[in-house]
């Protein structure tokens, strides 16, 4: 079930290398495994079908070219196909010319509408340095005006608020004139969550577009939902004719499938993708991103972005020339932990490389093993630092005790920087290193 | 026939039920009503396909579509290819003949997967503790106000609500209004206490009071937060250390439109909290539940509740035979 779609198309057509084109057999075979693919992630069954079909009309009789062999070269074919069927570059949101920008938010219950539209708060206060408020017009869940209050206060939105007495409606009308009064940039409008089969409600949040004329609707969708999200999506489109998607919890293992039914049956682009319960867990949606987590084929471009964001050109550089002349200590080792552990929770950096996803399933990461670490490294002199082969009983005893663990760690740690310096020799001189044999010797 | 409260719940011989949970027909005609509704469309889906199958040979392509009815449910393609393998196989040993017989022997098949282990509530325990968790928006804090007023208003218990949510805003005011409505005993933290210390301060609370049943609320994680899965189980192991049984019952709140992920929050919670049945909610909605059918084959966790509304009387014990016919007739 963990199992990549990349792997098993590579397994499934392993033995057609050699021949020059892919056989309708072939293909059928590939065929299966991308359908059970895509359900399993929860992509709608109807999607699916017209998905396969694409696929297999491409596939079929395409030849054999360039370096790729027969597997890599259908994956290529499904995660173009894929990205296609996800749309390309990231959306936004419309603005309104006239402020306040006026954003409706809607979504069945559950699916974290509250959360979203505080989220949606901080991020354009902070990347679009807008005055934001947000109304409160969850009037039927209990406490949920309360809980808009406080996350809009962290999210340093303005609340506007009229309790749960008044009728939805009212209120969104309310709020927007006050926006209007006030001279905000940007009005968020929470709703409640409602069923999109639920006639009486439906028609409330329709009333509520028309009342106040937002600027853009979003629909805010849970990505664990299954088969249903087409008939959701449907329904919310035919009633307010929605404008973009904001996907939620994505930072679970759901693959997200419901994205692109969503996407393949409404033609509306999601826009955004939040990640986690804090507020700033929230970032521009990223459809070709998707479309390779719904593939389970790793992340690379977030993962090099996050690099490139935090690593310093210079550091690189520096880094490169000790690897060069062996140079390379325990000062430096400590300085490449600390880069690594900037890009964020390593068991989520590791999620995104691809093909270390078999390697290191089920694998947890102790973020405090690096803790004792560098603890470690901190308690040698700068002399042991730059010659850790200094290190023997005495020596070790100290660095035990001033870092608080034992000798058996000491002599643990100098064991795999001695092995990383190895692999990085190998790495200077042009060999690729077997990274899992690696990554099962240091466990 | 269906499946009522009194077949859910366990109580001690002494003390009957009260009269109040036995139906009237029509009442529960009623009350059924509901969940038929909630199920139609999953059921002219599957009843189209099973009409089908009435004026046509069984041929490739009426597997393949009840394969899709079923996935279309979420019924997962392992359960699926389970099911409809079956029912081949006996149909090509032609032990099934005709459409109706199909359609009969696949809700026996369905409802025997949805069937599986205990599936009954033990309410002799004094007080009886019922822990209730799962993902972020499945329903849990909804589940345990309805439940509340189920078993004090229905059932006459005593009951104390437990505020073991503590991490999300306003959570335990939610709550706090679900005791009001219910008119039952309520037990929050101070500023900044854990779940394990509400937990704890609520089962001295239901001992000192003489309550039958405590309900403790948890705040909703993703199964996928190791750290947060470990405060949970700290959360069971202090109600143990009070109460060794203790928890009576451990509940998962699963949303009937979560797809496939479904299989793998329960087997994380399960792993953590040991999970003795499932709560299926919002079955109001168009979806069809069926992650839970695939939930119950692979993981043998029983559905003991259902819900299927906002009303404090839309919750409901789970009928497997029910169930499955109001996915197949």
């Amino acid at each position: 079930m963990f199992d990549s779609l990349a792997e098993k198309l590579q397994a499934t057509l392993a033995d057609v290398r050699g021949r020059g084109t892919l056989t309708e057999d072939d293909i059928n075979a590939a065929m299966r495994e991308i359908r059970l693919a895509l359900l399993e992630a929860d992509v709608n069954f109807k999607v699916v079908k017209s998905f396969t079909n694409a696929v297999k009309e491409r596939a079929l009789g395409a030849d054999i070219i360039g370096k790729l062999n027969p597997g890599q070269q259908v994956v290529k074919i499904v995660s173009d196909e894929l990205t296609d069927l996800m749309g390309g570059a990231a959306g936004d949101l419309a603005f309104s010319p006239r402020p306040p920008t006026i954003v409706l938010v809607a979504g069945l219950q559950g699916s974290g509408k509250t959360t979203a539209v505080a989220k949606l708060a901080r991020y354009l206060r902070e990347e679009h340095h807008s005055s934001v408020a947000v109304a409160a017009c969850d009037v039927y869940r209990p406490a949920a005006v309360d809980q808009l209050i406080k996350v809009g206060a962290q999210a340093g939105a303005d609340v506007y608020e009229q309790g749960t007495d008044r009728n939805p409606v009212d209120i969104a009308k309310w709020a927007a004139d006050r926006a209007r009064t006030e001279g905000k940039d940007v009005l968020i409008v929470d709703t409640s969550g409602r069923l999109h089969v639920d006639q009486e409600l439906m028609t409330e949040l329709a009333n509520i577009k028309k009342a106040i004329g937002p600027t853009d609707v979003l629909l805010v969708v849970d990505a664990m939902t299954g088969q249903d999200a087409v008939n959701v999506a449907e329904q919310f489109a035919e009633v307010v004719d929605f404008d973009g998607v904001v996907m939620t919890k994505l930072d679970g293992d759901a693959r997200g499938g419901a994205a692109l039914s969503v996407k393949a049956v409404t033609g509306k682009p999601i826009l955004f993708a939040s990640t986690g319960e804090k507020l700033d867990q929230f970032e521009r949606f990223h459809p070709d991103r998707m479309a390779q987590r719904i593939l389970g084929m790793g992340d690379v471009m977030t993962l090099i972005e996050k690099a490139q964001g935090s690593y310093d050109e210079q550091q690189a550089a520096e880094l490169e020339r000790k690897l060069r002349k062996q140079e390379f200590s325990l000062d430096d080792f400590l300085d490449q932990m600390r880069q690594i552990r900037k890009l964020g929770p390593l068991q989520s950096l590791l999620g995104m490389i691809p093909g270390m996803g078999k390697e290191m399933r089920g694998v947890k990461i102790d973020e405090k093993e690096f803790d004792r670490l560098q603890a470690i490294i901190l308690s040698m002199t700068p002399q042991e630092r730059r010659h850790p082969e200094l290190i023997k009983g005495s020596r070790r005893l100290r660095i035990a005790k001033g870092s608080g663990t034992n000798v058996q760690a000491v002599k643990q740690l100098i064991k795999q920087f001695d092995q990383m310096r190895k692999v990085m020799r190998q790495v200077s001189q042009g060999r690729m290193p077997d990274l899992g044999a690696l990554m099962r010797q240091s466990r | 026939m269906a499946r009522d409260w009194r077949e859910l719940f366990i109580v001690d011989g002494a003390e009957p039920l009260p009269a109040a949970t036995v139906e009237e027909p029509e009442r529960r005609i009623g009350r059924f009503r509901r969940l038929r509704d909630s199920l139609r469309k999953t059921r002219q889906a599957l009843q189209s396909e099973i009409q089908a199958t009435l004026f046509e040979d069984l041929s490739d392509e009426t597997w393949e579509r009840l394969e899709e009815a079923l996935i279309y449910a979420d019924v997962g393609a392992s359960t699926t290819a389970k099911v409809v393998g079956q029912l081949e196989q006996e149909a090509a040993e032609n032990r099934l003949t005709g459409g109706q017989e199909l359609s009969d022997r696949l809700v026996e098949l369905l409802t025997g997967i949805a069937q599986t282990g205990d599936d009954t509530i033990d309410l002799r325990a004094h007080p009886t503790v019922i822990l209730v968790a799962g993902v972020n928006g499945t329903g849990k804090t909804t589940t345990l106000g309805k439940l509340a007023w189920h078993l004090s208003r229905e059932l006459g218990r005593s009951v104390v609500l437990a505020a073991g949510d503590t991490f999300r805003a306003a959570a335990v005011e939610q709550l706090e209004q679900w005791a009001q409505r219910a008119d039952v005993a309520f037990v929050k933290g101070g500023p900044g206490a854990d779940s394990a210390s509400v937990a704890f301060d609520a089962i001295a609370a239901a001992r000192r009071d003489g309550a039958d049943v405590l309900l403790i609320d948890t705040a909703g994680r993703l199964h996928t937060q190791d750290n947060l899965m470990a405060e949970l189980a700290k959360v069971r192991r202090v109600i143990a250390k009070q109460i060794p049984e203790a928890p009576h019952e451990t509940l998962l709140t699963v949303d009937a439109t979560t797809g496939q992920n479904g299989l793998r929050q329960a087997k994380a919670f399960s792993e953590a909290i040991d999970v003795s049945g499932l709560v299926l909610t919002k079955l109001d909605g168009t979806a069809k539940g069926g992650i839970a059918l695939a939930i119950a084959s692979e993981l043998g966790i029983p559905v003991k509740l259902i819900g299927v509304g906002e009303q404090l009387e839309d919750l409901r014990p789970f009928d497997a035979a029910e169930f499955a016919r109001a996915l197949v007739t």
